[in-house]
């Protein structure tokens, strides 16, 4: 099977939560992928299962979750199939992630220095004291005064720095990968900004690729340059930034521009009717169908595939017919 | 308030509560018997050495200056004299005090380094072998009346395979250390005398670890509950996506975050061997101050009891002080 | 489907996750199968012991554990199953009236102290601390052998003893009640500072040191039996757990049955309530419900 992005390919990725209520069907398989230098953005309401699709390909998830199905390519390598040893090789050295809440995920009783200089030494397999020169350099990167910060333990920084620290410290092993967990939702505007910015600035001197999750179409639309729509565990959309906002395919995504207010619309904000769905007992078929002004009989039965429409615009709705083949495990 | 300030106000709290603590050991040595001589000498004894008991005992005189002597005494140190062993009773109590001191520091170690160790297995290898043994340990540990596991372990280890003595500090024929803390093991290293150290060891073993074995499973306990609240935390996650190995995160990045509770409690827990020492010097025969007064209160030896009780009080109150002041310390708040 | 609940969902939603993380907790079901078996023996224990506890029968002594004699015999020929069994109620009976006596003693110096706050707060504070300032066995020791040793005076001593406990909580309760609006409300439609105080704050406490009185039953047992031990508490020929195993001390070599059953018993029962506590602290801490 051909892959469809040469950096990151995920297919049929299917993960439940086993919890009180009963099982929670959080992806219900997930398709993704992205190539080198790419700037994904993942967006969806909450729940949709964004953090838990970037946390899948981490192979982060915990129990009482696990990964029932699906691939996910990385760099030629099935993550799914690694041993725990091997994903470690992977794990803040290829690839890193950071979250939403800055301040809650850095250690409170270590120095920020020595937390950034772990992630060097683990990828440079050397000490940690012999990494601060390139800790500091690293904290001038991303914009912090490296004597002030460097011996500053996580509670004394402000959120926006806190932010930086943990930019640098994704990034100080130079992964391909950075999957970066709604990292200004819990931000002031202007401090997003900023960070933004840093995020594309240093994407560019290093030339690491980007998957940006974020509820925040506005976020999307300035960092990203491809987008995927998430909605219910499943992909519905994915194209580039530029398409996706001028012709959005699926009704979900048609409803999320819709209640996103902009510059120079005068048309009333609608928000979409009905709630999220229920994830123990999800609809069947297309789990959009109940909120769906179009929905067909078909659409109650069976899940669309998510298909190529028109060259890099994929949709998962039987409104559109598929250009390409119907990829067997849908 | 800054922390001078928090220190003086504990410290005269303490001093209000410990009149407080006078005023109830009085009362229950002088006002609740209700025939105290006579619950002495038994109810046929003739009427003068019931008075004579009384006169030497100072009960002819009214209630309020019993108690003024009392306190007057007690601030300096007089608590009168032991009825049973003659001698006074603070004499008596510096005798028996370093044994038991003794005894709960060698406890107290035993149960923080086996009571961490099993707590953080026990987080870290959740609901498998090890924490199953670990749990039932523990809840065992803080369920079985200390003088059972006390008497269980006399049995096995000294009854049935004799490994290790059953009674005392030490040998029969054995002299004690010259007396410098009154503590066995100390005063033997001070004096270079390894042999009587050893056995001061051998003889030490089993009583401490008896009196341990609560806060053993408390500490356990306490461990496990707070490296497991750590393990979730959103800074693990990090620290597990930088790719460190298991152990890595465990040991270098949860632990000192989840010992802080851990702390307090071993604070908690010392006054509690003081409760404890009471009913293991009665099964190990450990000449300390639990036993001191157990025989004073079983033979009704009123100076005993009252300078006895007292005494335990006010090192309770000093330890629970300490504790206070170490967790003021630790809190953050107090820092800035 | 759900229509018919829709108002107290949110309540069955807890109700069931409630019942489904005590049934889940398999400790937590032991400890409760254990609490069931104590409650039941001792409400029959007439019917289950073979035979009369404090009875001597001399040609009987000493006799290891048998058919005849479950758990054997003690010195005096007396059946330590039937001791135990009997024993049982009495442990019941001490639990019972500490919990009440020293719970009412806690929750009205509490409430009081809560309420009225100032100087009742602070004098009626100080004296719990000085009840705490000793070590509780200690204490609890002193009270009894001055009393006297007996079956009261050690219920007495150990209710002394405890109510410090409830008296905290209670006081804490009562804070928070204290500046609730309703309070203010009641007080302006003229109600008295009695009428307040135990028909709204005090009902307050009652859920929370219901929960505590329950978390301590197992530590009013293992008092109780130390005094017994010790020889400060219940006295024989009363067949009293700790006073049972104190009796065997002097016969633990070879006659090991006497001490060791007592003590089994006393640790299943301070067992089950530890692991019941336990399991009711789990279920009610929020962190905890996932």
């Amino acid at each position: 099977m051909e892959l469809r992005g040469k950096l990151l390919d995920i297919s049929n990725l299917k993960v439940s939560f086993h919890t009180y209520r009963g099982v929670v069907k959080a992806l219900n398989g997930v398709e993704l992928w992205m190539d080198s230098g790419d700037r994904l953005g993942v967006v969806g309401e909450t729940g949709c299962g964004k953090s838990v699709t970037s946390l899948a390909v981490m192979r982060l998830i915990e129990q009482p979750g696990e990964i029932q199905e699906g691939k996910v390519i990385f760099n030629g390598t099935n993550l799914v199939e690694l041993s725990e040893e091997k994903m470690n090789r992977v794990r803040g050295v290829e690839m890193s992630m950071i979250f939403q809440e800055p301040r809650s995920s850095l250690n409170p009783v270590m120095k920020v220095g020595y937390q950034i200089g772990e992630s060097i030494a683990k990828s440079k397999k050397i000490k940690i004291k012999q990494t601060y020169p390139e800790v500091k350099e690293m904290l001038r990167l991303v914009g912090l005064d490296p004597e002030r910060v460097m011996n500053s333990y996580p509670h004394e920084l402000s959120g926006g720095m806190s932010q930086r620290v943990m930019i640098g410290m994704g990034l100080a092993s130079h992964p391909k990968l950075l999957i970066a967990d709604e990292p200004t939702s819990a931000l002031d505007v202007t401090i997003q900004a900023q960070i933004l910015e840093l995020l594309d600035e240093l994407a560019r001197k290093m030339g690491n690729a980007v998957m940006l999750i974020t509820h925040d179409m506005g976020v999307v639309a300035e960092f990203c340059d491809k987008v995927l729509v998430m909605y219910a565990g499943n992909s519905v959309e994915y194209a580039s930034t530029a398409k996706l906002f001028e012709k959005p395919l699926h009704p979900y995504t048609g409803g999320l521009l819709q209640a996103v207010p902009r510059v120079g619309r005068t048309d009333e904000l609608m928000a979409i009717k009905g709630t999220v769905p229920d994830l123990v007992n999800p609809p069947s078929g297309c789990r959009f169908h109940p909120r769906c002004p179009h929905a067909m009989d078909i659409c109650k039965v069976e899940r669309p595939p998510f298909v190529e429409i028109e060259p890099d615009h994929y949709v998962a709705c039987y409104l559109f017919k598929g250009k390409s083949e119907v990829r067997e495990d849908g | 308030m800054n922390f001078g300030q928090f220190l003086l106000r504990r410290l005269f709290l303490m001093i209000i509560v410990l009149f407080g603590v006078a005023c109830i050991v009085f009362f229950i040595a002088n006002v609740i018997p209700a025939d105290p001589v006579g619950a002495i000498l038994g109810g046929n004894a003739p009427p003068e050495a019931v008075d004579r008991l009384k006169a030497k005992l100072g009960y002819d005189q009214p209630l309020i200056i019993r108690f003024g002597k009392f306190i007057t005494g007690a601030v300096q140190g007089d608590f009168g004299v032991s009825l049973k062993t003659s001698n006074p009773v603070m004499e008596d109590i510096q005798n028996y005090f370093p044994a038991t001191m003794e005894l709960a520091l060698v406890a107290i170690v035993i149960s923080i380094i086996l009571g961490i160790t099993l707590g953080i297995l026990s987080a870290v290898h959740r609901n498998k072998a090890i924490d199953q043994f670990s749990r039932v340990f523990s809840i065992l540990g803080v369920s079985m009346p200390v003088f059972w596991i006390g008497l269980l372990l006399l049995l096995v280890f000294y009854f049935k395979l004799g490994w290790l003595p059953g009674s005392g500090r030490l040998g029969f024929f054995t002299y004690p250390p010259p007396r410098v803390t009154g503590m066995y093991l100390i005063d033997s290293i001070i004096a270079g005398q390894w042999d009587t150290f050893k056995e001061a060891l051998l003889h030490i073993l089993l009583p401490a670890f008896v009196l341990g074995y609560n806060a053993t499973a408390s500490i356990a306990r306490i461990t496990r509950a707070s490296m497991l609240d750590v393990l979730r935390q959103d800074f693990i996650r990090t620290a597990k996506s930088k790719g460190l190995r298991k152990n890595i995160v465990i040991y270098r990045h949860a632990l000192r975050n989840s010992l802080i509770p851990t702390v307090t409690i071993i604070g908690l827990v010392f006054g509690s061997l003081l409760e404890g020492a009471v009913l293991t010097e009665t099964v190990f025969s450990w000449p300390g101050l639990g036993r001191y007064i157990t025989t004073g209160m079983l033979f009704l030896d009123y100076p005993a009891v009252m300078g006895g009780t007292l005494y335990i009080a006010l090192i309770y109150s000093i330890a629970n002080l300490i504790v206070d002041i170490l967790y003021a310390l630790l809190d953050p708040r107090m820092r800035m | 489907m759900a229509k018919t609940v829709k108002v107290s969902k949110p309540f069955m939603d807890d109700l069931k996750h409630t019942v489904f993380l005590w049934r889940k907790s398999r400790l937590t079901m032991v400890g409760s199968a254990l609490i069931l078996i104590f409650l039941l023996m001792a409400a029959f224990a007439p019917l289950i012991a073979p035979y009369d506890p404090v009875q001597q029968n001399l040609q009987d002594k000493l006799q290891a554990p048998s058919w005849q004699h479950l758990f054997g015999t003690d010195q005096f020929g007396r059946d330590i199953f039937s001791r135990v069994v009997i024993g049982s109620r009495i442990a019941l009976w001490i639990i019972f009236l500490v919990s009440v006596i020293s719970g009412s003693i806690g929750i009205i110096v509490g409430v009081t102290a809560g309420y009225f706050g100032g100087i009742v707060d602070e004098v009626l504070m100080r004296i719990t601390d000085m009840f705490l300032a000793f070590p509780s066995l200690v204490l609890a020791m002193a009270f009894a052998a001055m009393l006297g040793p007996n079956l009261t005076n050690t219920i007495i001593a150990i209710s002394i003893v405890t109510w410090t406990t409830y008296a905290r909580l209670s006081r804490a309760e009562a804070i928070k009640v204290k500046s609730q609006p309703y309070i203010e409300a009641i007080r302006a439609a003229g109600g008295g500072n009695l009428r307040i105080m135990f028909l709204h704050v005090l009902p307050m406490c009652i859920s929370p040191v219901l929960v505590q009185l329950t978390l301590r039953m197992g530590t009013i047992i293992l008092t109780a039996a130390s005094l017994g031990f010790l020889g400060l508490g219940v006295q024989p020929p009363t067949p009293e757990w700790g006073a049972m195993v104190s009796d065997g001390r002097n016969y633990l070599i070879d006659q090991w049955w006497i001490s060791t059953f007592p003590g089994i018993f006393i640790a299943f029962v301070v067992l089950g309530f530890n692991l019941l506590g336990d399991g009711i602290r789990d279920m009610l801490d929020p962190r905890l419900r996932r």
